[in-house]
């Protein structure tokens, strides 16, 4: 503190004398304190009103209806939509497929992105480069990416399956298989954001204290059980929050099954919607074939179903970040 | 009430509830939205040259599937159409089905834009189920069959234009070609994909994927069965490259030789040209013959949305932009085949040639085969989503190797769930 904190009173007004009567100043100072900080935060939640809680509230009430684009006077059905949905077999496909992505694509994701953040903390030369190369596909257009990898596996005129051929294997149809689909489309999610995830790491890594590493390179901690006992621990927040972030964008997975599609701008995710996700079914639903209630069906149980995921990831999230020397 | 009196109280006439025509002198911003090329960009400044008062905005979206979707919306909005607004034929059934929403052209109308103008298929097709017209007929897609002449002569068969029509005669007889073309080539495909054959057989029904009455007819309807045994029976002999139209992989197949036929509407012949490319000029060639007949496959038509503040002016410049002198002007612009009686007379038509297929007269070819066309097919509402996700998926899934039956049982089931 600074003398002239000292001499200036901590609380200027308790060391004024009471004022009979509160002034309008003072009246204003204190609605100040209490109004302001509404004020302040006000803005997200008018702004997450209109474009958030409205949709979201107004697609509920859309979903009770057979409602196509278009209609003069829908019919109210209840909740037939949802009686529908929950004995659709093309949704729980979709909803399968879009696990399955999710999981091919999060797991390797998130393994590879503390490897590469591991490297890139060593002493590399030209670190500064590296990290650059790491971000950059990250950057790089995803509807540009989306047509150069769905061409990359193209069935019969396709660079990966003439690699293949090349090598001795036999091509194989990335479309027409279920899972072969799901692993080309995973690769296009994980060749973006590997290297974003990576970064994130990093900066976690790096904010990691030296003298830990220090004293367990005293204590004779090869690289490897440094890295097991003293880096993965610390940063289980950092992974419990691009684990989440990838979960949620997982769920929603949409550009990269709709551009692998053969069919230019179809929504179908195959001919057999081998890889149409949960995102695509509903947009197809939506705007294709502008069946609107059905489709705000769609949006609500989904939205459910992310909301039910984020419940269980925040209870595991809990359970781990509780580190064992805390525990009561 | 006469014309003079609806301009001079300017408001509602007639009580049809359409605005009245602006006055001779009163400004008036029209806009115009269409998709890809359809060959107006000189015609607007020479409309706004003849009409002082008019200045046109043209709105022009590159894809037509976007284009359907935004068009769609809007029209849910209530809000945001063009005062003249171009709907393609295969999103057609999708606007007559909400044909509330657009005025009666018939009515609005200059009176020089009747029935006669058109080919009678493509005018019907523009009217609702009550004989409302709701659209002026632009371009038409007349079905012809290209070929290699090159891959022909490999595999023995004839190349010369007349000489093919035979085997173009009817579906049997393509079919079989394929499978003769097949085995002669060891293994070489006929066609590009299944799908491509398919739409063009139920385009020829008398009765589409529905009926009059909305109800979906695929269970019922012997023609479309026919069609699936068909198709699905030439990709088991390996006629088809398996090659999704318009996809990438598509493309390659015109330079990679991928297969020797291809169902070929009019505007096909620009595709072929930029897919093949100049390296094989010369190689395909265009006959005037089509398996069953005549056939019509794309094409647009000029709509005037009941959203439209000047809708009379709407139809004006609609009709303007249809009528046989313009139509012409947009096919020496961008290769649109008109759909107007006196245009499939033009000598500008008539004599049109293509190097890039042997120098073939073209025009006339084309104008041949639009005449072979008979009736325009009822589409209801989801015709289009049908025959695109529903149909041409499930020939893909038999491509890919599902057996027929279960192709045919996915193509039911999907069609059923459209259409609840």
């Amino acid at each position: 503190m600074t003398v002239a904190g000292k001499i200036a009173p901590e609380h200027p007004a308790e060391v004024r004398r009471p004022a009979p009567r509160p002034g309008f100043r003072d009246r204003l100072a204190r609605w100040d304190v209490k109004v302001s900080p509404y004020l302040y935060v006000a803005p997200f939640f008018i702004v997450f009103g209109i474009v958030g809680l409205f949709p979201l509230l107004y697609t509920a009430y859309v979903s009770l209806f057979h409602w196509k684009a278009g209609d003069d006077d829908p019919d109210f059905i209840g909740l037939d939509n949802f009686k529908e949905l929950f004995a659709d077999a093309q949704f729980w496909h979709a909803l399968e497929n879009t696990v399955s992505i999710f999981l091919l694509s999060s797991v390797p994701q998130l393994i590879i992105a503390v490897g590469l953040a591991a490297l890139l903390t060593t002493g590399i030369r030209g670190a500064t480069g590296w990290r650059v190369g790491v971000l950059l596909p990250y950057a790089a257009s995803l509807v540009a990416l989306g047509i150069i990898f769905a061409n990359l596996f193209g069935p019969k005129y396709g660079l990966v399956n003439g690699l293949l051929q090349t090598v001795g294997l036999s091509p194989v149809d990335w479309q027409a298989n279920r899972l072969a689909s799901h692993v080309a489309i995973a690769i296009m999610v994980n060749w973006r954001w590997t290297g974003y995830n990576a970064l994130i790491v990093l900066a976690a890594m790096q904010a990691i204290p030296r003298e830990l590493h220090e004293a367990a390179l005293i204590d004779g901690a090869g690289p490897a059980r440094r890295f097991r006992h003293i880096t993965l621990p610390l940063l289980k927040p950092t992974l419990i929050f691009v684990t989440i972030t990838s979960t949620i964008g997982g769920l929603q997975i949409f550009t990269e099954p709709k551009l692998f599609d053969a069919m230019p701008g179809s929504n179908n995710g195959g001919s057999t919607h081998q890889f149409q996700t949960v995102t695509l079914y509903l947009y197809q639903t939506a705007f294709e074939n502008f069946d609107l209630g059905y489709a705000s069906a769609i949006a609500w149980l989904l939205f459910l179903i992310i909301v039910l995921i984020a419940l269980v990831n925040y209870l595991l999230t809990g359970r781990l970040a509780r580190t064992p020397g805390r525990k009561k | 009430m006469t014309a003079l009196t609806v301009a001079a109280c300017g408001g509602d006439s007639g009580g049809d509830g359409v605005p009245a025509a602006a006055g001779p002198n009163e400004h008036v911003d029209l806009t115009l939205a269409t998709f890809t090329e359809f060959g107006y960009e000189a015609l607007i400044p020479e409309y706004e040259r003849l009409h002082p008062n008019i200045t046109i905005t043209h709105r022009k979206t590159g894809q037509g599937g976007p284009y359907a979707q935004d068009m769609m919306t809007k029209l849910a909005a209530g809000s945001g159409l063009a005062d003249v607004q171009a709907v393609e034929e295969g999103h057609l059934s999708d606007i007559l089905d909400k044909s509330s929403k657009f005025n009666d052209l018939t009515k609005i109308g200059p009176a020089d834009a009747g029935a006669d103008r058109w080919l009678p298929w493509k005018y019907d097709a523009g009217k609702d189920k009550n004989g409302k017209l709701i659209g002026y007929g632009t371009d038409i897609g007349p079905d012809a069959m290209c070929y290699r002449k090159d891959l022909f002569a490999a595999a023995g068969l004839p190349t010369d234009p007349d000489a093919v029509k035979s085997l173009f005669a009817g579906w049997d007889s393509y079919f079989d070609a394929g499978a003769q073309y097949v085995t002669k080539t060891g293994g070489k495909a006929w066609f590009d994909s299944a799908a491509q054959n398919f739409n063009a057989i139920v385009n020829q029904l008398p009765v589409g994927y529905l009926d009059t009455g909305d109800k979906l007819t695929v269970e019922t309807n012997q023609g479309i069965k026919d069609a699936w045994t068909k198709v699905t029976g030439a990709v088991a002999k390996g006629e088809s490259a398996k090659l999704t139209a318009f996809s990438n992989e598509w493309n390659s197949g015109f330079k990679q030789n991928a297969f020797a036929t291809k169902v070929c509407p009019a505007w096909m012949l620009g595709v072929i040209k930029e897919q093949a490319g100049p390296e094989n000029a010369g190689k395909w060639a265009v006959t005037a013959a089509f398996p069953g007949g005549g056939g019509n496959w794309g094409g647009s038509y000029l709509t005037v949305p009941t959203q439209s503040k000047h809708p009379r002016e709407a139809a004006e410049l609609a009709a303007w932009l249809t009528a046989p002198e313009q139509q012409i002007k947009a096919f020496e612009a961008k290769g649109n085949f008109p759909s107007q009686v006196k245009a499939l007379q033009s000598p500008t038509l008539l004599n049109s040639t293509d190097a890039y297929f042997g120098g073939a007269k073209v025009g006339e070819l084309f104008a041949e085969q639009a005449k072979k066309v008979t009736k325009a097919q009822y589409k209801g509402p989801n015709d289009g989503q049908i025959q695109e996700n529903v149909a041409a998926p499930a020939l893909q899934a038999v491509e890919q190797g599902t057996s027929a039956a279960d192709g045919w049982s996915q193509f039911v089931a999907g069609a059923k769930k459209l259409t609840r």
